[in-house]
C-alpha cells in the first residue's frame, strides 16, 4: 500500500480558535508509524486540542491535519484510529463488558475482542461491575480499553495514566510497547515528565506551541542535562530570552 | 445507516435501563397512579371515559420527552456522543437505535397504564385497544423525538428539565384537554391547529370514540408521524461530528 509509507500524523500550519481565543498557533510535526509519541505539555495548554483535531472531532481554522493519509476525521478512519479522552467517555450505568461489547458491534470489532481489550488493561475482576462503582484508575482503564478495540493503526490517548499506581503505569507502558512493536502508532498525551523517557519521540508543548519536537535522548542532549523536566525549563527560558531580546 | 450498529444501540439503551429498575418504575407506575387518581378525583365513569384516553396520549409523550433530552444531554455532555462520532456510527443508528428503545418502552408503559384503565378503572372504549396502542407509541415517538431536539439547545441538565414546560405545557393547555379547542378563542385554536399535540390528543379522542378508523385517525396518525419524523431530522441535524 502506498499509504503505509507515509507518517501516521502530519499536522501543517494548524490553527484552532476556541472560545474566542487561538489555543493552537501554527502547529507543525509529523508522527512517524509504529512509534509511541509523547505529547508533553502543562495542563491548559493545548494538547487536547491538538488531540481532537487529529481525531477529527476539533473545528479548525486553517491548517491541515493529514492521518494515516487521510484527512482527519475521514469516514474511512473511523476504524483505522482508536481514541481515548482524557475525561472517560463510557456509560456509568453499564458494566465493563457491556460498554466493550456495544462499541466493539459500533466498531464492527469481534465479540473475542472483549475478553482481549478486558486483559490488556487488566480489568479482569472488574469485568462485570458497572462502571460507575469503578475507582478513578479502573475508570480510566476501561476508558482506555474502548480505545484498543478492533486493530487501529493509530490510537490516540489523552492523559491515560492519571491516577493510575507506578505497578499500573509500568504495565500500561508495557503495553504501548508492545502495541507499537507491532506497527501501532500511539500518541500519547502526559503532563508528568517521568512518562517523556518511555517514548520514542517528545513533543513539548506550551501556550498553543510546539517547543522541541525530537528523541527523549536527542531533548537531553541538546539542552544538556539529563532531566527532562530540566529541558522543558531550559527550552522555556530560551524562548523568554528570544522574545524579550 | 448500520442495521447492526442501530440495533445495538436498542440493545445499549435497553441495558441501561435494565439496570435501572427506578426509572422504569416510575415510568411505568406513575402514569398508572396518575390515571388511577384521575378516575377517583371526578369520580364520574363519563368524564374519565372523555379524558382518560386523552392522558393516555398524554403520559408517553411528556415522559419521553424528558427522559429523552436528559438522556441524549449526559450522552453530549459525557463525551460518549463524541466518541460514537470518531466511530462508524452514523447519526440516523444513533437516533433510530433510540426510538426503537424508547418505543418498546413506551409500549410496556401504555400497556400497563391501558390495561390498568380498561379492567380496573372501567375505561369505556368505543375502538380497538390496538388503535390505542399505536397511537400512543407514536406520541411517545414524538416526545422522544422533540426532546432530542430540544436537548441540542440545553446546555445543562437543569435547562433540559426546564424545556418541559417550555415545550410541553403549552401544547397541553392547547390540545383541548383543558378546554375544547371550538371553544377557545379563535387565536388560540389558529395556535393550537399547528401543535402535534393536539393532533396526538385528538387521535386518541377518535379511538376512543369512533369504532372504526375514520378519516379523522388517520389523519391524525399522518400528522404525528410527519412532526416525528421531521423532528427527528432536525435533531440528527443537531448531532455534529466536529465540534467548536
Amino acid at each position: 500500500m502506498m499509504n503505509s509509507t507515509a507518517p501516521a500524523v502530519r499536522v501543517a500550519g494548524l490553527r484552532v480558535r476556541r472560545g474566542g481565543r487561538e489555543v493552537l498557533h501554527e502547529v507543525t510535526f509529523e508522527v512517524p508509524r509504529g512509534s509511541i509519541v509523547g505529547l508533553l505539555g502543562p495542563s491548559g495548554c493545548g494538547k487536547t486540542t491538538l488531540i481532537r483535531s487529529i481525531v477529527g472531532v476539533q473545528i479548525v481554522t486553517s491548517g491541515t491535519v493529514t492521518v494515516l493519509g487521510e484527512p482527519a476525521g475521514a469516514p474511512s478512519l473511523r476504524r483505522r484510529v482508536g481514541y481515548a479522552t482524557q475525561q472517560p467517555a463510557v456509560y456509568a450505568d453499564l458494566s465493563v463488558t457491556e460498554n466493550l461489547r456495544y462499541f466493539a458491534s459500533v466498531l464492527g470489532a469481534p465479540r473475542s475482542d472483549v475478553d482481549r481489550v478486558v486483559a490488556e488493561v487488566g480489568l479482569e475482576r472488574q469485568r462485570d461491575q458497572l462502571v460507575a462503582t469503578l475507582s478513578g484508575g479502573q475508570l480510566g482503564r476501561a476508558n482506555l480499553a474502548v480505545a484498543l478495540l478492533g486493530a487501529p493503526e493509530l490510537v490516540v490517548l489523552d492523559e491515560p495514566t492519571v491516577g493510575l499506581d507506578p505497578v499500573l503505569r509500568q504495565e500500561l507502558w508495557a503495553l504501548f510497547r508492545r502495541l507499537a512493536d507491532r506497527g501501532v502508532t500511539l500518541i500519547v498525551s502526559s503532563h508528568v515528565m517521568d512518562e517523556a523517557g518511555r517514548t520514542d519521540r517528545l513533543l513539548l508543548m506550551r501556550e498553543g506551541r510546539i517547543l522541541a519536537d525530537g528523541t527523549p535522548a536527542e531533548l537531553r542532549a541538546a539542552s544538556g542535562t539529563d532531566d527532562l523536566e530540566q529541558t522543558f525549563l531550559n527550552l522555556i527560558s530560551e524562548r523568554t530570552e528570544a522574545r524579550t531580546s | 445507516m448500520s442495521m447492526v450498529i442501530t440495533l445495538a444501540t436498542t440493545r445499549r439503551i435497553l441495558a441501561q435501563l435494565r439496570h435501572d429498575y427506578g426509572t422504569i418504575g416510575l415510568m411505568v407506575g406513575v402514569p398508572s397512579v396518575l390515571m388511577i387518581l384521575l378516575r377517583y378525583v371526578f369520580d364520574q365513569p363519563t368524564l374519565f371515559d372523555r379524558i382518560g384516553p386523552m392522558l393516555l396520549g398524554m403520559f408517553p409523550f411528556v415522559i419521553m420527552f424528558i427522559v429523552t433530552s436528559v438522556g441524549t444531554l449526559r450522552e453530549r455532555a459525557g463525551g460518549t456522543l463524541e466518541r460514537l462520532m470518531t466511530m462508524p456510527m452514523g447519526r440516523l443508528d444513533l437516533l433510530v437505535g433510540y426510538a426503537l428503545a424508547f418505543g418498546v418502552l413506551a409500549l410496556a408503559q401504555v400497556g400497563v397504564v391501558l390495561a390498568i384503565s380498561l379492567t380496573w378503572l372501567g375505561l369505556d372504549l368505543a375502538g380497538s385497544g390496538w388503535a390505542l396502542l399505536l397511537v400512543a407509541v407514536l406520541d411517545a415517538l414524538l416526545g422522544m423525538a422533540l426532546g432530542l431536539f430540544a436537548s441540542a439547545f440545553a446546555r445543562s441538565e437543569f435547562q433540559a428539565v426546564q424545556f418541559m414546560p417550555a415545550f410541553v405545557l403549552p401544547q397541553a393547555l392547547l390540545c383541548g384537554l383543558i378546554m375544547p379547542r371550538d371553544q377557545m378563542a379563535s387565536w388560540l385554536e389558529a395556535i393550537s391547529d399547528v401543535l402535534p399535540l393536539t393532533y396526538a390528543v385528538d387521535a386518541m379522542q377518535q379511538v376512543s370514540r369512533e369504532p372504526d378508523v375514520g378519516g379523522e385517525l388517520v389523519r391524525d396518525i399522518v400528522v404525528v408521524a410527519g412532526c416525528t419524523l421531521l423532528a427527528l431530522l432536525l435533531g440528527a441535524a443537531t448531532l455534529r461530528r466536529r465540534t467548536p
